[in-house]
């Protein structure tokens, strides 16, 4: 395998900014079309904006239920013409990778606006389709085997991580009941009723370990931003959020018999370096949450703690809005409801709106530095996508 | 230990037959291969044959060197049960019916990591050996299960699932008549099937094991003759419904190939046995056997078929007979594809030259009725597909795989030497 960082010195993002974080309000069913939530959230973006859609010539998406689509049939149902297109087949890992992809190619002119969207549609059977048919290696290797998803996969995770470090089912349940309180706050959360210990841990077993308040909500829903140069932002009186570095990584160690750690571990340090700042300057943490076990390797290998000291970490730290770590501001995905691939893009969308001031009522009152990570795709035991970005912006007024 | 099964109760017949459903069945091609290796019990994985590295999941190419030649290997199944979870919700309607279902991670002694289904008798941390079986889909899966017996390991109710197992199941027989149908009963009866009914085709004439097959214990003599269609009939009208393990072991066999016989004569009665009365019992069992795959502890499971390893390739002494296994050979392949819906597994045993008057002049080694029987036995307690007993027949199959063609040569090379 290649060494942790890269040989030459990367480039920074300066000059380049996000702006005009939208999400379309998430609904448990949905009888629209994934096609129908990305346009929402698209325009909703734009016309945040004030730019018309003619003017986008650049465009990024990620969604796992526009079969037989792609943002290459995207371009003509929504009328876009960009002369620089993605389509991120990353899951959890999506919102970061899009952000780093369209950074670059503002910032090497190959386009002057990038409109990054996410969005999926829930029908009644989507996440059963989508399960039988979700990687090759879960086909053959893992589907066959009770058929219980994500369930079951991060079942073997959680057993495996609570025999390891002596974490309990508490120490994860501090993780839920936290981001419970910041959904009460979000207007626009699946989750509207407070969540207690007690429940957590009386909750009906799913896949052991894991019961019912340890997984997410499949719904519909969609989230945008736009990456643009600074100077068209002001232009344009957008409040902005600076990206100051960024990480991806994919299949990271490969040899690791269970997933203990993600590849946010080797490429943390350069992740801090190019942005220069350091894990106690973080204001807030935006991790990938469809189950808490993989939130506290998020802390673990994001340098807030050491591998095992999660447990500990969040026995000792508030992850509240109003708390010393506010973490998944807006209830993440556990209460805010898992929108597909739209899951990889909740904590970064909510982290811009942060940095930018712009969050409202989960509004943390100190919110310069905002860390994300993104954590995707379970292609057989293990997710192969890891990705973090550090952005910064001059928080509430 | 597992709790033991009980003899089923007697069935309601006011109430519906529970469906069959099935696990996924999709595969890559690479996976099929994990088929293949179950469809014998065999464990094997991929191994890199440049730089040796074992994978798994199965690859189109190595995980370490990017070479694409992976040949499937018989490979050590020992490892360690690392993590484990009992699924109580799931999306396939097959394991919704029957959660709570435990699955685990092995990590085998030789590296790869494998997600797994946990037998009982397994706790997580514990050394393991792993199993490779076909499940209900047809398709291979792997089972956890303890390094060492324990206490009716076998009726654990997830490894059930995965074999043909005769205890309280029903057995058809076809031909009382067989050489090898005394060996038969008598095997079943040791492995606790309910009931035997064996087919004996014209009762008037008599047959020497005619009494000793009466004295086996479960055993019920009913009239069967599988070249009359209606003979079949009226067998599946009484029976059809509690034939759980079909075994079709009438066969006709006379020497000769295609010069040494003057006329068709005997052709055509070794394809009305060995090809039309496969097809006539499959026409007429096959549907109620499918439609019974998940009856209960007594579900239909297994359809078995004692064939000549000669239906792979032609033995010319025997030719006209080899053809006619050829021919029960493929059609057993349409009838796989038909009962998979209903989960029911078709086994195959091959065996060369057998102990009996047809193959008389033959030099040894000659397979025993009790070696047959005793594989048809085993085969179902681990859900084969493909059994062949004997030397003979291990020999025939190895070098088949090596090179049919070249086989083909040596079977004209050997014609007329023994015969």
């Amino acid at each position: 395998m290649t060494g942790k960082a890269g040989k030459r010195r990367r480039q920074g993002y300066e000059g380049i900014v996000a702006v005009a974080p939208a999400s379309v309000p998430y609904q448990r069913y949905s009888i629209e079309t994934a096609h129908w939530w990305i346009a929402r959230a698209l325009r909703a973006s734009l016309q945040q904006a004030g730019i018309a859609p003619r003017d986008v010539d650049g465009f990024s998406v990620a969604s796992f239920t526009l079969f037989p689509d792609t943002a290459v049939g995207l371009t003509q149902h929504l009328g876009l013409t960009p002369r620089w297109l993605d389509h991120i087949p990353m899951g959890g890992a999506s919102g970061v990778a899009a952000l780093r992809r369209a950074a670059r190619a503002v910032q090497a002119g190959d386009a002057d606006v990038v409109a990054c969207v996410s969005g999926d549609t829930n029908h009644v059977d989507s996440f059963r389709r989508m399960l039988s048919s979700f990687s090759r290696f879960a086909q053959d290797a893992s589907y066959p085997y009770g058929s219980g998803g994500p369930n079951a996969c991060f079942a073997l995770l959680t057993d495996y991580y609570m025999r390891e470090f002596g974490a309990t089912r508490e120490d994860f349940g501090r993780i839920c009941v936290a981001q419970r309180a910041n959904a009460l706050r979000n207007p626009h959360a699946v989750m509207k009723t407070p969540l207690t210990m007690q429940q957590y841990i009386e909750a009906r077993p799913i896949s052991d370990p894991i019961h019912l308040f340890d997984c997410v909500m499949p719904v519909a829903g969609a989230e945008a931003f736009l990456v643009m140069r600074e100077e068209d932002a002001r232009a344009a009186g957008l409040p902005a959020a600076h990206i100051l570095s960024t990480i991806e990584r994919h299949n990271a160690f490969p040899d690791d018999p269970i997933q203990i750690r993600g590849g946010w571990e080797m490429d943390i340090d350069e992740l801090y370096a190019m942005a220069g700042t350091e894990v106690k300057d973080i204001d807030l943490l935006q991790t990938y949450d469809d189950y808490p076990v993989i939130v506290m390797m998020q802390i673990e290998d994001l340098g807030f703690c050491g591998k095992g000291e999660g447990p500990a970490f969040v026995r000792a730290h508030d992850l509240t809005i109003d708390g010393d770590l506010p973490h998944n501001t807006s209830g993440g995905q556990l209460s805010a409801g898992q929108a597909g691939a739209a899951g990889g893009f909740i904590g970064l969308v909510e982290a811009i709106r942060q940095v930018t001031g712009q969050a409202g009522p989960t509004q943390v009152s100190k919110a310069r530095q905002a860390l994300v990570s993104g954590f995707g795709m379970i292609n057989y035991d293990r997710g192969v996508c890891s990705s973090a970005a550090i952005i910064a912006g001059e928080g509430p007024a | 230990m597992t709790t033991p099964v009980v003899p089923p109760p007697k069935k309601d017949p006011q109430k519906r037959t529970r469906v069959p459903t099935r696990p996924s069945h999709f595969r890559s091609r690479a996976a099929l291969g994990l088929a293949a290796a179950a469809a014998e019990g065999r464990f094997m994985l991929q191994r890199c044959s440049e730089c040796g590295t074992l994978q798994y999941p199965p690859r189109d190419a190595c995980a370490s060197c990017l070479s694409a030649d992976l040949p499937w290997m018989d490979v050590s199944p020992k490892g360690k049960l690392i993590a484990g979870t009992v699924v109580r919700t799931s999306t396939n309607v097959y394991f919704r019916e029957r959660t709570p279902w435990r699955v685990g991670t092995v990590q085998l002694e030789e590296g790869p990591s494998i997600i797994c289904h946990v037998h009982g008798d397994v706790q997580t941390g514990e050394d393991v050996v792993l199993i490779n079986r076909l499940d209900k889909s047809g398709q291979a899966v792997f089972l956890a299960i303890p390094q060492g017996r324990t206490a009716n390991m076998e009726d654990d109710p997830q490894m059930r699932e995965l074999t043909c197992d005769p205890k309280f199941r029903r057995v058809l027989i076809t031909d009382a008549r067989a050489p090898n149908a005394l060996a038969l009963a008598k095997a079943f009866a040791q492995a606790q099937a309910s009931i035997i009914f064996i087919g004996e085709s014209e009762s008037w004439r008599s047959y020497p094991a005619h009494e000793e097959l009466r004295a086996v214990p479960k055993v019920e003599i009913l009239p069967l003759d599988v070249t009359d269609t209606g003979s079949v009939l009226e067998l599946c009208g009484e029976i059809g419904g509690k034939t759980d393990i079909l075994v079709n072991n009438a066969r006709y066999v006379r020497p000769g190939g295609i010069m040494n016989r003057g006329d068709v004569i005997f052709a055509k009665d070794e394809m009305e046995v060995n090809f039309f009365g496969l097809m006539r019992l499959a026409q007429i069992f096959g549907p109620a056997m499918r439609g019974r795959g998940a009856d209960g502890q007594n579900s239909a499971t297994a359809w078995v078929n004692v064939l000549s390893v000669y239906a792979w390739s032609n033995m010319p002494d025997y030719g006209s007979f080899s053809a006619s296994n050829a021919a029960a050979l493929s059609l057993s392949q349409c009838l796989r594809a038909e009962l998979s819906a209903g989960g029911v597994r078709v086994m195959n045993v091959f065996s060369g030259p057998t102990e009996d008057e047809w193959h008389q002049p033959l030099p040894p080694p000659k397979v025993a009725p009790e070696a047959i029987a005793r594989s048809v036995i085993s085969g179902l307690k681990d859900g084969l597909e493909e059994v062949f007993v004997g030397d003979v027949a291990k020999d025939l199959i190895e070098r088949w795989r090596a090179g049919p063609k070249i086989l083909e040569r040596e079977m004209i090379e050997n014609a007329g030497q023994d015969a």
